[in-house]
């Protein structure tokens, strides 16, 4: 057993109203730069919708993750060692910036500085990327709210099979959610395994998936590499970038800012224990829809003394195995097992797992004429409504219907039980024993779900004291800043002033 | 040194164009790339346009690389070994020469036509254009002037001409500046796209610590051997880090670049 620790995600789905607060202040926080104009390390997507960059799900295009060959081997799906070598001076399976979307600003001057008229002045877009006047015909969320889902919603990727005409034909009375969604900082990183320049890497101490910016040498098959599309290129300084899990706020014991400024309240951080040895032999499960218990098996319970130990011994902190005990994430997903993965049949075992959406399922209660409040239309529902349950199990458990029909039952008791128990009526507890609670479990998972009190959802434990000094050494500058900025030097030949090693620092900053 | 009385003997004018100036950019070459290699990891990059433009790059780019990949191997044998050897090989005049003369025009062209397409992206898409910095400004035409140059001699005198022997001229020149005896008069007497090429050429490198050629060296043959998954500590604290903290906080203003 080699126990490493990670901080890791859940999202409550049915709480996410699609406000894009997390995806703006992400942006204003690591991608306001020249370059990554377009990239959205944390961005929202309508579901059912083709999401961004556009079916970044069809994996049968964009060749992003892990496959099994014939001998049951896990293989990256975009091809072999060779292969990646190969594909180096054109990569063929690279999405284009019209895949995500071209960049634009506004001509914002015009507004003031245009001269008195009888026309109101106005803000045309400009590309960012040539500086001319644009037309914008695609976005991050062209879709928002199912705007337009007649026309584009039928390329979701999850839509396949024949139920999917359904939904297709009956787009506007069906379903839809919001689906937030950032790096997933995987157990099994496709992207760190297709780098050829070793420049990603996995930290030991907390499981963050970064991009060392002075060893990426602009080989781009970390995107491709890739199934969820969350490293990009930047166009400025020709390397790739990422979502961080904001790790200088993480190391000091913070949120990330996606989830700190969270209106809904729906996202919970904190510690998961799993056995890195485990890893390889999970992710190559071969049955698919085994995938999510194989990765439950990798997690580690930290009540358990043999963990406990192992852990000590992996030099694992105490106060980071306490916060691993109190963990919101380990609770919903390995307590409650009410948190599922996004995908997990990409086979990197992905690290933000999200509660899956009771809302699809109400709505189609409420469409049929029945009672959303009566737990027996919604358990009806459930079973017999295919269409939402069949498109959430693409999602979240590659296809078992069962597993995602299990959560939802047991969130459908949940939400019973507690109306019960507000309204003062006789609390059915048969019906959460049935969904497998107690009383007393019942209490704390709605705590935890429909409460949530700060404390609860975020419990992220500080980097340690004697990493201190490493920690305050910060760059107090932007890890990824291009050339230009401020022009102190001279800059020969367009080669960036920053990040350059310096005698007193020789390693040049941090990754 | 034994050629100090031929070097004593060149004009001015040789010593300085097939002497001088090549030492003088070989050293460039040699300490710009320390330099850079210390100094600038950051920029260190093939720095890659594919996400904003792929129709011409998906042919352009294969094209010129594995042309240049050819180009440069067939230099090496024609500078580096000498014709002794490749007729102690059991190789003689005419068979090489059909050789390479036939691999080099195909190779030629393939470099030619990928660097062509790679120039027309760069000049035709804007932001592409857009994008384009100064060391790139420096690059494309200097590489462009080489190949083209260089394509040129071998068209002009050995495809079309009555056939050039550069292995007894040049080459000789070339090696000499590595062995440390240097023959300006074996390149003086060249034709003059020969002598321009290889002057062009030396600029090239020159130059290359300060371009995006640099990526060259960092081909990621490591790849093929390498574990799959990467795990790194977070880096410990270091006597350095310690004291520029110390440095930043008697001067909050200051930006350590």
């Amino acid at each position: 057993m080699r126990v490493m620790a990670q901080v890791a995600m859940v999202m409550n789905l049915d709480k996410c109203i699609g406000c894009h607060t997390c995806s703006v202040t992400c942006k204003q926080t690591w991608t306001n730069r020249s370059g990554v104009e377009y990239a959205w390390f944390n961005n929202v997507e309508t579901k059912p919708g083709v999401g961004y960059p556009r079916r970044y799900e069809d994996q049968e295009q964009w060749k992003g993750g892990w496959t099994l060959d014939r001998r049951g081997r896990l293989v990256l799906r975009s091809g072999g060692r060779v292969k990646r070598l190969l594909s180096l001076f054109s990569n063929p399976d690279l999405p284009s910036i019209e895949d995500y979307y071209e960049p634009v600003t506004y001509d914002y001057d015009n507004l003031v500085s245009a001269p008195a008229g009888t026309d109101v002045p106005v803000a045309r877009p400009r590309s960012v990327l040539t500086g001319r006047p644009t037309a914008i015909t695609w976005g991050a969320n062209w879709e928002d709210g199912l705007g337009g889902a007649p026309e584009h919603a039928g390329g979701d990727p999850n839509l396949t099979g024949e139920w999917a005409e359904k939904v297709r034909f009956e787009f506007e009375q069906t379903f839809l959610f919001h689906l937030p969604r950032l790096c997933e900082h995987c157990l099994n990183p496709a992207c760190v395994s297709a780098c050829p320049s070793g420049a990603m890497y996995k930290r030991v101490e907390d499981g963050i998936v970064l991009v060392d910016q002075n060893r990426c040498r602009g080989w781009r098959m970390c995107v491709t590499a890739c199934p969820y599309k969350k490293v990009y290129v930047n166009h400025a300084t020709g390397k790739a970038e990422k979502c961080t899990f904001c790790f200088p706020r993480v190391e000091a014991g913070q949120p990330t800012v996606c989830s700190e400024t969270c209106v809904g309240r729906l996202r919970y951080l904190g510690l998961l224990l799993y056995d890195a040895d485990k890893v390889g032999e999970a992710a190559a499960t071969p049955d698919e829809q085994s995938l999510l218990d194989a990765q439950r098996d990798v997690f580690l319970d930290p009540f358990d003394p043999e963990v406990i130990a192992a852990a000590r011994e992996a030099g694992i902190p105490e106060d980071w195995l306490d916060a691993a005990r109190r963990s919101p994430v380990y609770a919903l997903v390995s307590k409650y097992r009410v948190a599922l993965p996004l995908h997990p049949e990409y086979r990197t075992l992905p690290m933000v797992w999200y509660v899956p959406p009771l809302s699809p399922v109400l709505d189609a209660v409420t469409t049929a004429g029945g009672d959303q409040d009566d737990p027996d239309h919604v358990f009806a529902a459930v079973t017999r409504l295919r269409i939402p349950l069949e498109y959430l199990a693409e999602l979240f458990t590659a296809g078992d219907t069962d597993v995602v029909a299990g959560v939802l039952m047991k969130l459908t008791a949940l939400r019973s039980y507690m109306r019960q128990r507000t309204l003062g009526e006789a609390a059915d507890e048969a019906a959460i024993g049935a969904a497998g609670l107690t009383a007393r479990e019942a209490e704390d998972l709605h705590r935890l779900l429909a409460v949530a009190k700060y404390t609860d959802r975020y419990v992220v434990p500080a980097a340690h004291r004697e990493d201190a000094a490493a920690l305050t050494a910060v760059e107090d500058r932007c890890p990824v800043e291009s050339s230009g900025e401020p022009a102190e030097r001279k800059v020969m030949l367009g080669i960036p002033t920053l990040r350059r090693r310096t005698p007193e620092d020789p390693a040049g900053g941090r990754p | 040194m034994s050629t100090a009385e031929p070097l004593a003997a060149t004009g001015g004018p040789d010593l300085l164009l097939w002497v001088a100036f090549p030492y003088t950019c070989l050293a460039v070459f040699v300490v710009g790339h320390v330099w850079r290699y210390r100094h600038d990891q950051f920029g260190w990059t093939s720095h890659t346009s594919q996400l904003l433009e792929n129709r011409w790059l998906r042919w352009g780019s294969p094209l010129f690389h594995l042309g240049a990949f050819l180009v440069i191997a067939g230099h090496v044998v024609g500078l580096a070994v000498p014709a002794s050897w490749t007729e102690a090989a059991g190789i003689g005049e005419h068979g090489y020469h059909t050789t390479a003369v036939w691999a080099g025009s195909v190779a030629g062209v393939a470099m030619v036509t990928g660097l062509g397409m790679l120039c027309a992206r760069r000049l035709l898409t804007r932001r592409i254009r857009l994008g384009t910095d100064r060391s790139d400004k420096l690059l494309f035409p200097l590489l462009s002037a080489t190949v083209l140059l260089g394509i040129s001699a071998t068209g002009a005198h050995n495809v079309f001409g009555p056939g050039y022997d550069y292995r007894r001229t040049v080459s000789v020149w070339f090696r000499g500046i590595f062995t440390l005896q240097p023959d300006p008069g074996a390149i003086s007497g060249a034709p003059l796209l020969f002598q321009l090429h290889a002057l062009t050429a030396c600029l090239l490198f020159a130059a290359w610590p300060f371009t995006r050629l640099v990526h060259v060296w960092s081909v990621p043959i490591g790849y093929l051997a390498r574990p799959y998954l990467v795990y790194r500590r977070r880096p410990t604290p270091t006597a350095g880090s310690a004291a520029r903290v110390r440095t930043r906080q008697t001067r909050p203003g200051q930006r350590a670049a």
